[in-house]
């Protein structure tokens, strides 16, 4: 078995650097999801190297920037679920991430992580769109509601690196993950909605997860029985190990209701 | 790479994208941290770093560079078992005993951040952590029974 790197750099500047500059190198950050393919040898192409950006200082911290809440890509969930900001501005975002995994998994899984990740599943990506979040890189913002571009592939480039994603405040969210089990549960479905502006999001229903544009247009106009019909035309689900379209789609339509009504 | 383990600094030279589960069991000897699932589904393999709980089946080797690693090993002092170790004995929290390393990590972690603890708090808390037994009853009760 060929050896793979392991890569520390000391700060974010060195990570940048290793990251252009080293052949067959991924990011590490939480490992939640790294690691099992690493172990497992399923990562494609194989890598070469690991390089660690967990420790990088300028990955970390829930901060104000003008009239936006920023958090470092690195950022774990446990430490977002205490931030007092986060709590205050971002309640939907806390209440994802304590959906996600449990204490284990949550003590290190990162927003940076579940965005490269770009798990069509993925508990805190409904949450973002709805709340037009822009997810800040090393060299440029990227809206939210253009970084997912197919099934696990980003608008990222094969060098780029996240290092936060930011927040514009003063939006109501709602937030509800439907799984298995209340911890440790892959979504079914999870939903993330937002009145005004109307942002219908959804995950685990497509091959991405989608803002559901036609019954956001319908909400927009105080249509919910509208939002709640088109909802289920907006959304591609299938049946997998998990679930099935069928009860995808029902569900969804519920989960719509339940949260426009909140 | 040097991090502390269970209160001793060591020196380590291993690839640092290793697993910390692998390395503790196969170069340190520390076997009382199971692998289970091997993807961060079980908990068998937690261990605490810098005092959180994690999976070191998800961890590689090089990240806890620098940082105090627990493992069940840690626990007891010498040969003096903690509280909630003993009450684990006497309220029968263990049958085949894969999940009680972790178990007993993650309760540990429980106890000392929350200043109650409900029925409710230590199922939530453990909930990273599955008992293939489903002894989850015994497990819970011998965890109150530390609680205030």
């Amino acid at each position: 078995m060929r050896e793979v790197n392991y890569l520390r750099p000391k700060n974010l500047a060195e990570a940048v650097q290793l990251y252009r500059t080293t052949p067959g190198c991924r990011l590490l950050a939480g490992g939640t999801d790294l690691m099992v393919m690493l172990h497992a040898r399923t990562l494609r192409p194989e890598p070469r190297a690991l390089l660690d950006v967990w420790s990088l200082p300028e990955l970390k911290g829930v901060r104000r920037v003008n009239e936006a809440l920023e958090i470092g890509a690195a950022e774990s969930y446990t430490a977002i679920i205490r931030s007092p900001d986060v709590l205050r501005d971002l309640p939907a975002l806390a209440a994802a991430a304590r959906t996600i995994g449990a204490a284990q998994i949550q003590n290190r899984g990162t927003l940076g992580g579940n965005l490269a990740n770009a798990s069509p599943a993925g508990d805190t990506l409904p949450v973002l769109l709805a709340y037009d979040a822009v997810v800040v890189t090393d060299r440029r913002s990227i809206a939210i509601d253009t970084f997912f571009t197919g099934y696990r592939t980003t608008a990222l480039q094969s060098d780029e690196l996240i290092t936060a994603v930011r927040f514009p405040l003063g939006r109501q969210v709602a937030f509800r993950k439907v799984g298995t089990r209340a911890a440790q549960a892959i979504s079914k479905i999870v939903m993330a909605v937002s009145r005004s502006p109307a942002r219908i999001a959804v995950g685990s229903v497509a091959e991405v997860p989608l803002r559901a544009r036609r019954a956001e247009t319908a909400l927009d106009r105080g249509d919910v029985d509208g939002a709640v019909a088109a909802v289920a035309e907006d959304i591609r689900p299938i049946d997998d190990v998990r679930s099935t379209a069928a009860y995808r789609r029902a569900v969804t339509q519920n989960v719509l209701r339940e949260l426009t009504q909140q | 790479m040097r991090f502390t383990l269970n209160g001793t600094a060591i020196s380590l030279d291993v690839v640092g994208t290793r697993r910390l589960l692998d390395v503790l069991r196969e170069d340190l000897h520390l076997t009382g941290t199971k692998e289970g699932c091997g993807e961060g589904e079980c908990g068998a393999c937690s261990v605490l770093i810098d005092g959180e709980v994690a999976d070191s089946c998800l961890i590689a080797v090089g990240q806890v560079e620098g940082r105090a690693v627990t493992t069940v090993e840690g626990l007891a002092d010498g040969g003096r078992l903690t509280a909630l170790q003993q009450a684990f004995i006497e309220h029968g929290a263990a049958q085949c005993g894969i999940c009680t390393p972790g178990m007993l990590l993650a309760a540990h972690v429980l106890l000392q951040q929350a200043q109650r603890l409900s029925a409710a708090d230590v199922r939530e808390g453990l909930a990273g952590n599955l008992c293939r037994c489903t002894g989850y009853t015994k497990i819970i009760d011998a965890v109150l029974a530390c609680a205030k």
